[in-house]
């Protein structure tokens, strides 16, 4: 594919638009960013790629004055900055486009655009023709009918991005971010915005986008900087370099070290799905996890994985299809009986919905089985410690107390709790949601050596994760997911990063 | 670059027309000119009698500056439970300066309730805005807080009519041509809140912040100094209230004001501003406030048992959610019909 490279060439003249130069941010104990490096030139589209979790949106952050640094250098032409509010950022002329559209609900088109920068007459007046010619100058510029007149509320996510884009421009920004703008948009929606940012390269302007679609990274940008694990790894002319090379930098890591799998004998088929299918979310899913098995579901953030595992627990319906548990068809939309025939779901974000963060570690643990505790209807605290005191001491719960708020423990203890008050119920499938998202090293590998031990004990786990490593290290077998259908399945010796990477990426492997 | 273009905009009359048909604020003026034209025709001396006309006018004033101030308010989606202390308390002010100030211009008192008012309406924003607690919980601790000074100062003393000079007890009762002064400020005050809500930067980004208030800190507008100013406006508002109030009534105990929060949201609600913020317009505010003092008179002349009035208030604030609701699923369901079709 030709590029041009002339934006960059004119750089050797000119200071870079913006220039982040080993750039750290740290939230408590989490580095989220060791060194972040990065160079953005007039008329030149960057591309920033990366796994889940490899620091680019603390970046992006960064960048628009959402988070400070701790550390690093941040120039804007030449000079350095240090944004602390978004205004600022906005006022240097960068401009970000956010992955989940931002936008006011009430609020009709043309104010969503304009907010903040109305056009004002002499008394500060809001000028609002002048506002609705300006937005229709840039629809029509972007080439899209949309009524700059209606409210926002209903818009398809398509035209909430456009209207973000419309944003962007009005602002006449000198640096445009895009944060997996395409993650949502059909193929003619992603080709328009590829019109739109080329014809903005052309005027000179600096542009970094963000994608996992490498396809889309060689047909629209210039340049491709990587990062893993919250660092800089190389920048190379697109022109030079290749999927295969951008894959291996990605995902370039010693996989086997961290996490000790344990052998687990596998059994009969314990969790049967056929078909699993909901309109606009998942379609036709179908896998079967056996007794002392760990299945991986890889995949994208937002590729469906979630959905399905809700959808197969009861809390979310589905249109088609069916879930069986040993044999037995299990009803759909009904947590009560999916827990009762022993399926265990551990939620993505256990703070919102695995925890009840103000109550005690007892009550916790216990919560999920307050009825086989009960006796004539009433909890005795004794035997809801007691119980309590048995899964903290099994899961090496690190607690003062086991009547101290949840709260108050840390994240991998937070989730040893989870995992406990789950567990208590003697599941016979254990579906895991990024079970070790924001947890230290250290703690993970705990939570690893559990859930191979489960597994040794015959329990069927399904473990949703976003971290590579993590799947490759655990996993018996891999399923991968892309925006809502299942694109591979790999055994444990075929599950290389690459051809993982390839299947959750949409890349073919014979583009190698 | 594809060559699809913006659809040529409708007529601008026809445009005017419909968003006055669809507008909230013209069906709740409506349920408005019912109720006074049923009262009237089962006893005409409600609306043509000097009396009758008078107290339509005035009644609802002080609840309709009140209300504004709320409807600012709730849009940045908080609310202002204290808006009724805070009424009693200027109000109780305005005759302590009276007495202890002998020959104070009334100008002076009418600034000095203005900023107090102001002042508590401060407190009140600035723990919302920077101890970050809900706004509900705040402004409750305010209610009890602000009246219970009130009650403290006031002991079981209340300023009487004689306290206060005749020249402002003519402010609460007099009249230019038939229209009471009460209800001119309340319309004026009315008219500039109106105009800076829809044509001030500053107005928008309340609709904005109230909207998402996520997506206004992402947007970069100074979302803690509008709340802070909404809250001041309020406050300021039940301030200049409470002057009028103690020159309306002459008399004012540590009770004044009691119950007028809920009005003020009751008013605002029923008038279409929407609890959840980002929605309405004081105009609906003030229409509300007319419509729910309008009813409590006129109920009794239609011959409704007093105990019934209040279910009555009840009814048409949730009549008005009800209703809402109903047109913003409407609303959508036509948004994704015409998302299909585009398809």
């Amino acid at each position: 594919m030709p590029v041009e490279m002339d934006g960059a060439n004119g750089a050797a003249v000119a200071p870079p638009a913006l220039e982040l130069s080993r750039v750290v941010k740290s939230f408590g104990a989490v580095l989220a960013l060791r060194s972040g490096t990065i160079t953005l030139h007039d008329g030149s589209i960057h591309a920033l790629i990366g796994e889940n979790g490899a620091g680019k949106s603390t970046l992006v952050k960064i960048i628009a004055g959402l988070y400070r640094r701790d550390a690093g250098e941040f120039r804007l032409a030449g000079e350095e900055v240090d944004f602390h509010t978004t205004a600022q950022s906005k006022a240097a002329g960068i401009a970000v486009i956010y992955q989940e559209p931002t936008l006011f609900p009430d609020l009709s088109v043309t104010e969503n655009i304009f907010m903040g920068r109305q056009p004002t007459n002499r008394f500060g007046r809001i000028d609002r023709r002048s506002m609705r010619t300006q937005a229709q100058q840039i629809f029509a510029r972007l080439g899209v009918s949309i009524d700059p007149d209606r409210v926002t509320e209903g818009l398809s996510i398509a035209d909430q991005q456009i209207i973000e884009i419309a944003k962007a421009i009005s602002l006449d920004a000198r640096v445009l971010i895009m944060d997996e703008p395409t993650a949502a948009l059909s193929g003619v929606e992603v080709e328009r915005l590829f019109a739109v940012a080329r014809s903005l390269r052309d005027e000179g302007r600096a542009l970094l986008f963000i994608s996992h679609r490498f396809d889309e990274v060689f047909a629209l940008c210039d340049t491709v900087t990587v990062m893993r694990d919250g660092s800089y790894i190389s920048t190379t002319p697109i022109v030079d370099t290749s999927v295969d090379e951008l894959v291996r930098q990605m995902v370039g890591r010693d996989v086997a070290e961290l996490f000790p799998k344990l052998p687990a004998e596998i059994g009969a088929d314990v969790l049967v799905v056929e078909g699993l299918t909901r309109a606009g979310v998942f379609h036709d899913i179908g896998f079967t996890v056996r007794a002392g098995e760990i299945v991986g579901l890889a995949g994208l953030v937002g590729a469906g994985r979630s959905e399905v595992a809700r959808a197969i627990f009861g809390v979310d319906p589905y249109e088609a299809g069916s879930v069986h548990l040993e044999g037995r068809q299990l009803p759909k939309g009904n947590p009560r009986v999916s827990m009762a025939r022993g399926i265990a779901l551990v939620p993505e974000d256990r703070r919102k919905q695995g925890l009840v963060l103000d109550e005690s570690v007892t009550r916790n643990v216990t919560l999920a089985i307050r009825s086989s505790l009960a006796k004539a209807g009433l909890l005795w605290s004794a035997r809801e410690n007691a119980a309590a005191a048995l899964w903290a001491s099994r899961l090496e719960v690190k607690t003062a107390a086991l009547d101290a708020e949840t709260g108050t423990l840390s994240g991998g203890n937070q989730q040893k709790v989870v995992l406990g008050k789950w567990l208590a119920t003697e599941p016979k499938v254990l579906i895991v949601d990024e079970p070790t998202r924001g947890i230290d090293v250290g703690t993970k590998a705990e939570v690893h050596r559990l859930l191979s031990e489960l597994a040794q004990q015959g329990i069927a786990i399904l473990m949703i994760s976003s971290e590579l490593p993590e799947v490759l290290g655990m996993a018996d077998r891999v399923l991968v997911m892309r925006e809502g259908h299942l694109t591979g399945e790999f055994s444990r010796a075929d599950a290389t990063p690459e051809a993982v990477m390839f299947a959750a990426t949409a890349q073919k492997e014979g583009a190698l | 670059m594809t060559t699809t273009v913006a659809p040529p905009s409708p007529n601008p009359v026809t445009r005017a027309t419909g968003r006055v048909f669809k507008a909230r604020e013209t069906g709740i003026l409506i349920a408005l000119l019912l109720v006074i034209l049923v009262a009237t025709i089962r006893n005409p001396s409600f609306l043509f009698s000097s009396d009758g006309f008078r107290d339509l006018m005035l009644t609802p004033s002080l609840l309709m500056l009140v209300a504004v101030g709320q409807a600012i308010v709730i849009i940045t989606r908080n609310v202002d439970l204290s808006v009724g202390s805070i009424l009693g308390l200027t109000a109780y002010l305005t005759g302590r300066l009276f007495i202890d100030v002998p020959g104070i211009p009334p100008i002076l008192v009418f600034l000095a309730g203005l900023g107090f008012g102001g002042l508590l309406g401060l407190i009140n924003g600035a723990l919302v805005a920077f101890a970050k607690v809900p706004a509900l919980v705040i402004t409750l601790g305010t209610l009890y807080i602000y009246r219970g000074i009130n009650v403290a100062w006031a002991g079981g003393d209340r300023i009487n009519a004689s306290d206060l000079p005749a020249d402002f007890r003519g402010v609460g009762t007099g009249a230019l041509l038939g229209i009471p002064y009460l209800t001119i400020i309340a319309v004026v005050v009315l008219v500039v809140a109106a105009w800076v809500l829809r044509n001030l930067r500053s107005g928008r980004e309340f609709y904005a912040i109230g909207s998402d208030p996520g997506a206004a800190h992402l947007y970069g507008l100074p979302v803690t100094r509008r709340i802070l100013a909404a809250f001041v406006v309020s406050g300021a508002l039940s301030g200049l209230a409470g002057v009028l109030y103690a020159a309306r009534y002459g008399t004012v105990s540590s009770g004044a004001g009691i119950g007028l929060e809920l009005q003020a949201i009751g008013a605002a609600v029923i008038g279409g501003v929407a609890i959840s913020g980002g929605v309405g317009t004081v105009w609906g505010a003030a229409i509300g406030a007319y419509l729910l003092l309008t009813i409590n008179r006129a109920l009794p002349i239609l011959g409704i048992d007093d105990f019934w009035q209040r279910a009555v208030v009840g009814v048409l604030i949730i009549g008005a959610i009800v209703l809402d609701r109903l047109l913003a699923l409407r609303q959508s369901r036509k948004l994704l019909e015409a998302r299909e079709e585009e398809r």
